[in-house]
Formats: structure tokens, sequence, C-alpha cells
């Protein structure tokens, strides 16, 4: 689907104006850049809106862009899908290294609970208002998160083993 | 006297630590402490076709208080060891440990902040099963040395 087919994006365009700042398509998938401060209105208005229901956050995960030497370092992705529409659109949301706060969407998606935890866990992006916002995978005692890109390959953490 | 002479072939001399050792050997009753895909190649190991029972070690117990050989198989991340230093210290002496597959041994192609480099730098073990899976006739092979090794080594009564 092309972007200027896609139902949301003039609604999304018409609500946030330019809170979007880029729309494109990759690979068959509409894709929506959007600000960071109007993540969880836009969120709404995608799974509320009678023409669109995106009823199903199918993922929310991360992107570190470090070594690609863009600014602003982080990006949260939400991959939606309309189950009543058959439609599916990606937000992606922009998240500065020195403020890494992201709104939370579990109160739309009960999915996002962990999703958002394991972002937390993996890339140190806060979700504010998350109700438990602590380490999934991880433990609690670990220190920093791996998959930044910053994370040395060889870190050990001192777990209980001395050469670990 | 000659006792050979009044009971002829009815009877063997022996040491006592070489029995023990000899029914120590032949009664090796595995903890699996299965954590991934090596479980697979533990199942075909304790499954009939390669018939673990003819070294007396095919019957595992689900408890390690009942257990005489840990068998670590699988990654062990460093969530997952303290769990397995518990397993480990649950177990009563006499004990043994093998680490089967690459990833017990030395933490395999997991060189990462998640994975334990080796269950040594954990618990000590006693024979080393590469292979990723290792082969059952491995697996097997790897019984058999520590078959040996406790045939060798000193018997605790």
């Amino acid at each position: 689907m092309e972007a200027s087919e896609h139902p949301a994006v003039p609604k999304l365009q018409q609500a946030f104006g330019d809170k979007i700042l880029d729309v494109y398509t990759f690979r068959g998938d509409v894709v929506v850049v959007l600000d960071r401060s109007v993540n969880v209105e836009a969120c709404q208005l995608l799974r509320d809106d009678p023409d669109l229901l995106f009823n199903f956050l199918m993922d929310l995960t991360a992107v570190d862009y470090l070594k690609f030497g863009r600014e602003p370092r982080f990006e949260v992705v939400y991959n939606l899908y309309s189950l009543m529409k058959n439609l599916r659109l990606r937000l992606r949301v922009p998240v500065p290294e020195e403020d890494p706060v992201v709104r939370t969407v579990t109160h739309l998606w009960k999915a996002a609970d962990w999703a958002e935890r394991e972002v937390w866990d993996m890339f140190g992006i806060r979700f504010e208002g998350h109700p438990n916002l602590k380490r999934i995978l991880l433990y609690e005692e670990f220190e920093g998160h791996p998959l930044r890109k910053d994370y040395p390959v060889n870190k050990r953490q001192p777990l209980i083993g001395p050469k670990n | 006297m000659g006792v050979r002479e009044r009971l002829g072939e009815s009877f063997f001399t022996s040491r006592v630590d070489k029995v023990v050792a000899w029914a120590r050997k032949w009664s090796l009753f595995p903890y699996p402490f299965v954590t991934a895909c090596c479980g697979m190649e533990y199942m075909a190991v304790s499954s009939a076709h390669y018939d673990l029972d003819r070294f007396g070690a095919a019957f595992p117990r689900f408890t390690p208080r009942q257990a005489d050989l840990l068998m670590v198989v699988g990654t062990i991340s460093h969530k997952m060891a303290p769990i397995l230093r518990r397993v480990y210290d649950q177990m009563t002496e006499p004990k043994w440990v093998m680490a089967f597959g690459v990833c017990t041994c030395t933490g395999g192609f997991y060189d990462n902040y998640a994975t334990v480099q080796g269950i040594d730098t954990i618990i000590p073990v006693d024979i080393y099963v590469p292979g990723c899976p290792p082969r059952p006739e491995a697996v097997i092979n790897g019984i058999m040395k520590l078959q040996e090794k406790i045939e060798k080594m000193k018997q605790p009564i």
C-alpha cells in the first residue's frame, strides 16, 4: 500500500500537523515518523477511530542509531495491526540520548507492558507512566543496557563466577 | 589353610573400596538440568535406541537429592547460574557433573553479555562433552570416561 492510500495518514496529519515528521512506504509497509510529544495521542486516535481500529499492538521495540551518526540517537518503533480493517502501520518515534523517555501506551494495549519493559531492559529507554517498569529478561543487578551499540561486546557482569 | 581348596571357585576376593567403586560407576542416577536445544540430544541418548541402561545411567531422577550425576544440558545464562549452583549444592555426595554440549563447556558461540562462559566458573565439572549438540555416541563416550574416573578415584564411604 502506498502512503497516500493509507486511511490513517490523512487523519494523523490533520490531527497532529507538523508533529508528523515523515510519512513514507518501505517495501509495502506505510511508516509514520512522529514526535514523541504526541505518541500517546496518535496511538489513541489510531486505536479508537472507527475507520482504523488498530486494536493489535504487534510489536513495540527500539533501535539504536549510534553508528549511523544520526540525531536523535534512539527510536521507539510501534508495529500496529487492525484486525477489523486489515491494515498495518508502523510508527517511529525518535528519542534523544540525553533524555530517553517516552510516554507509555500500556493503558491502550496491555501487550505494551512487557514490550516496554524489554525496551527499558535492553536500551535503557524509560516509559513514563508504566505501572511496573523494571527489568524483564536480565536480573536487577545487571549494569548497563546490552543492546545499546556502545555496550562493550566483551563486557562481563560479575554475578557469581570470578571469570565471568 | 587353603580357603580356595575348601570352597573352590564359588567366591572371589576384593577390596571394599573397589566394590563400592564398581557399584557407583554402574548406577549413575543422572539429574538432567536441561535448558536448551541440547535437551533434544539428551532425549535421544536417554531413550531406548542408545540404551544407557547398559551403563546403569538411564534412570533420570528429577530431584537433585536423589541424583549423583548432574548433566548440565544447554546454555546457562547469568540469570540461571544461581539456580544451577543451588541444584548442585542440593545433591548429596558423592556427586559428579557432566558439561553436556559446548555452551556448558565454554559458552560456545554465545560470547555475549547474557551467557556464562563455561559452567566450570560456577561449579566443578568432571567430564566435558563438547559438540553442538554432541552426538549420542559422544555422550556415551563421556559416560564411559566418567565411569573410568569414578573407578579410579578414592571412594569416600
